[in-house]
């Protein structure tokens, strides 16, 4: 064993395969310690109350790095965790005047596609008052809107008809980020004075400001507004859990069988050739989309499937050819004369033999069943619930993303799939010469 | 395969009596193998439709749905509001079970079933359930027809293109093998575990995307072009990329496979012997190398054949071409058995007719190998 991680490290494509799966066992780890599956699913599938936040189809912040023109990045802030700060100054008889300012440091190229006050208040009988407004870096005070609040309050700036009429536009940002004499984006501190005042005691008011620029985050977000970083990272968990479990589902459970079958012989041997046989006249993938189709959808049941189509191939033909030749041995006449059992002779005699064997096939065909979840995942049949890779490539492919210019959207979940998929093809294909002597001169 | 060498002691004096045991023996395996490919073929078709209603389970889902949409249809028609209602639950109860009929879904399931199958296994194609061909037809012959050319030409051009490319490459690489080509294929071969329709999207990003040089899709321009020229380089326009993207998925690996195996047949004796006596390259590769590796590579080929029949689902999917692979994916959507069992039926005997021939093909081709000796 020892020599043959020795032999491996001799590859320098089975060193960097390694690397790889490492990292994505460790892509994995951390994403289920830093989002767990709940919180994943929630994120997931939630519904717009979770991603209002997000804009949408907005490509990651990074590609700012290589744009000369800068895009405006997403954030958003509120007062009840302190990124927006409040400053509540009593007056008299139980009034309060409330100040909020936020400084937003604009230095982009292009104009926010949306910016968005969530207010919400405290009252018993009086209506609170609150009035906004944005005070420009060339000292300019746009006045953009005085309101009396009920509870809640959504207001979108771009969709005040009041702010339109006044700014003479239909679309305000343009003027609002504007440097009147050139009509080109002014860069600097701009400020967003809200004011607000309490008329009772008890009576409060909180903001939440959330400002959709062209890019967000460290992935960027879909048609749903959705954070791409959390399928992008639970994809890792979802591929090598589906990846590996299929593999080496089918591979032992291959060798089980070709091990018994060649064992007893006779009639048990000769129903595995003709299952064999069958199963080759089954349509394969047909049979997956059947199921996805008519039953579920869902990824166990799905791997279920796959590992049940994958066991009768050609391969328990390779098997059974070698436990052929391993069952002639001395040593296993040996155990048959001390009395050992023919299932005691199977598990102890027969299959350890040929672990070294099953070591590079299971690694190379992780690959085969990670395309295939992405595959039927592509296909519209991908696991309803979990976020996957595939899904993100479905989702980008349902909405044109290739044809409206979303290049980001396809090419993470794609680059992540192909390196998961290269790093354990690389790997498998140095195992095997390691593992195969007789691959290794040629 | 049988590969038994000739034994020395059967004389000439025997030569009838062996002809005759040759002709019992070679009678007895056609016999006996017929008919267990035809059992194969019975039983994977039987299991196919069985998977296809889920034991009886897709059943209940169409049988809801002609219930919604029949009930709905007459509730919705004004003509119709004006009945008695009795009279109008009556229409409704008569018009489910009319379509019921027309569906299959009076019949218990097993003789339906049974029904599929000797339906299939005669050929006897029948009606498609919802899917209809462009023209109009229903029949699955010709909804099967009708796509059968677009599948051949995506899938003809490329695994053609892909194994004598492979073969030839191969041949060059295993004359040479450790230099750098060489190299690089085996570096290569990995990117064969990514399938090809992972491929086409980067390839439609590049070439659709951003230089907008190849269309995204489909396999013809809308309106099509006029003219034979113009409608052939249309065609081919639109085939490249899905083409490519078949091509480029195997295509390294395919290389590394035959070489590989090359490289095994020719550091055998009597291939170094007919290097010592100074053969061409050329007379040692196709006598001493292509020669024994024949079989393999017939294999390969019939099989390559059969593939053609299945077409690649998601490339085309991806590619929106319109060919076998996408037909039974919507099939499979519909829940048109028939078009399923059509495809499946079909593929069935393609296999075993390949497997059985291919048996005499050996034979043919390596004088070592006898029919139906083990």
């Amino acid at each position: 064993m020892k020599s043959s991680l020795q032999n491996l490290l001799k590859y320098p494509s089975a060193v960097l395969g390694m690397l790889v799966v490492l990292l994505l066992v460790g892509t994995a780890i951390f994403a289920m310690v830093k989002i767990p599956y709940a919180e994943a699913i929630r994120l997931w599938r939630g519904g717009e109350d979770v991603w209002y936040q997000n804009p949408k189809f907005a490509p990651p912040a990074w590609i700012n790095n290589f744009s000369s023109k800068k895009y405006a990045e997403s954030f958003s802030v509120r007062t009840t965790d302190g990124s927006l700060e409040k400053t509540v100054t009593p007056g008299k008889e139980g009034t309060a005047s409330i100040s909020i300012n936020y400084p937003l440091d604009f230095q982009y190229d292009f104009y926010p596609q949306e910016m968005i006050l969530y207010v919400t208040s405290k009252y018993q009988t009086k209506q609170p008052f609150l009035s906004v407004e944005l005070l420009t870096p060339d000292g300019r005070k746009i006045r953009i809107t005085n309101a009396s609040l009920g509870e809640k309050l959504t207001y979108r700036f771009s969709q005040d008809q009041k702010l339109m009429t006044r700014l003479r536009t239909e679309d305000v940002f343009p003027v609002l980020f504007s440097d009147p004499k050139t009509g080109q984006p002014l860069k600097g501190q701009y400020q967003l004075q809200i004011s607000g005042t309490t008329f009772e005691p008890g009576s409060d008011i909180d903001v939440e400001f959330v400002f959709h620029g062209q890019v967000y985050g460290l992935a960027g977000t879909d048609q749903s507004r959705r954070d791409l970083v959390v399928p992008l990272l639970w994809g890792a968990p979802v591929a090598l859990a589906f990846g590996l479990i299929a593999s080496l589902g089918t591979l032992v459970l291959t060798m089980v069988i070709a091990a018994i079958g060649t064992w007893y012989g006779g009639w048990l041997d000769e129903l595995i050739q003709r299952i064999t046989e069958v199963n080759l006249v089954l349509p394969f993938l047909s049979i997956l989309i059947m199921i996805g189709t008519f039953y579920s959808r869902s990824i166990w049941v799905i791997l279920g499937a796959t590992i049940l189509l994958s066991i009768f191939t050609g391969a328990i033909k390779g098997y059974r050819s070698i436990f052929m030749q391993v069952k002639e041995s001395m040593y296993i006449e040996a155990a048959q004369a001390y009395g050992a059992s023919s299932p005691r002779i199977i598990f102890f005699y027969l299959i350890p033999r040929m672990i070294p064997l099953l070591i590079p096939g299971l690694v190379s065909s992780v690959p085969s069943f990670v395309f295939l979840e992405a595959s039927l995942a592509v296909l519209g049949l991908g696991d309803p619930v979990l976020p996957t890779w595939g899904k993100i490539i479905q989702d980008a492919q349902a909405n044109g993303a290739l044809y409206r210019g979303y290049y980001y959207w396809i090419l993470e979940p794609a680059v992540l799939l192909m390196i998961t998929g290269l790093g354990f093809a690389m790997l498998g294909f140095a195992l095997d010469r390691v593992f195969n002597p007789r691959l290794r001169d040629v | 395969m049988a590969v038994v060498a000739q034994t020395p002691s059967q004389t000439s004096g025997a030569k009838t009596s062996l002809r005759n045991s040759t002709f019992l023996r070679v009678s007895r395996y056609v016999v006996v193998r017929l008919l267990t490919l035809f059992a194969t073929v019975v039983v994977g078709v039987y299991l196919t439709i069985m998977i296809a209603n889920m034991g009886g389970y897709v059943d209940q889902i169409m049988r809801n749905e002609v219930r919604d949409t029949i009930t709905q249809r007459i509730a919705l028609n004004p003509s119709m509001q004006k009945l008695d209602p009795a009279v109008r639950k009556q229409l409704i109860e008569d018009t489910i079970s009319q379509e019921e009929k027309r569906l299959g879904l009076n019949v218990p399931l097993a003789v339906r079933n049974a029904r599929y199958l000797s339906n299939a296994l005669t050929l006897n194609l029948g009606r498609a359930i919802n899917m209809t061909s462009d023209a109009g037809s229903k029949q699955v012959r010709l909804i099967i027809l009708e796509r059968l050319p677009a599948t051949l030409l995506l899938m003809g051009s490329s695994q053609l293109f892909l194994f004598f490319a492979s073969i030839f490459l191969a041949l060059g690489l295993s004359r040479r093998y450790g230099n750098f080509w060489d190299k690089l294929v085996v570096a290569l071969s990995p990117t064969s575990a990514v399938p090809p329709w992972f491929y086409g999207i980067f390839l439609i990003l590049i070439f659709a995307a951003i230089f907008q040089i190849l269309p995204f899709g489909g396999m013809v321009d809308s309106p099509p072009p006029t003219g034979t020229l113009a409608y052939s380089l249309n065609l081919l326009k639109h085939l490249i990329l899905p083409a490519s993207s078949l091509v480029i998925s195997s295509f390294f690996l395919s290389i590394y496979n035959y070489r590989t195996f090359f490289l095994i047949y020719s550091s055998e004796d009597y291939v170094e012997m007919a290097k010592a006596k100074g053969l061409p390259a050329r007379d040692i590769e196709s006598r001493y190398i292509l020669r024994p590796t024949l079989p393999n590579i017939i294999t390969n080929f019939a099989l390559l054949i059969i593939t053609l029949w299945t077409g690649a689902t998601i490339t085309e999917t991806v590619f929106l071409w319109p060919g076998l692979g996408r037909t039974l994916y919507r099939a499979i959507g519909l829940y048109d058995i028939p078009i399923i069992v059509g495809s499946t039926i079909i593929y069935a005997y393609l296999l075993a007719m390949t497997v059985f021939l291919l048996d005499f093909v050996y034979a043919l081709v390596d004088p070592r190998v006898k029919i139906g000796e083990n």
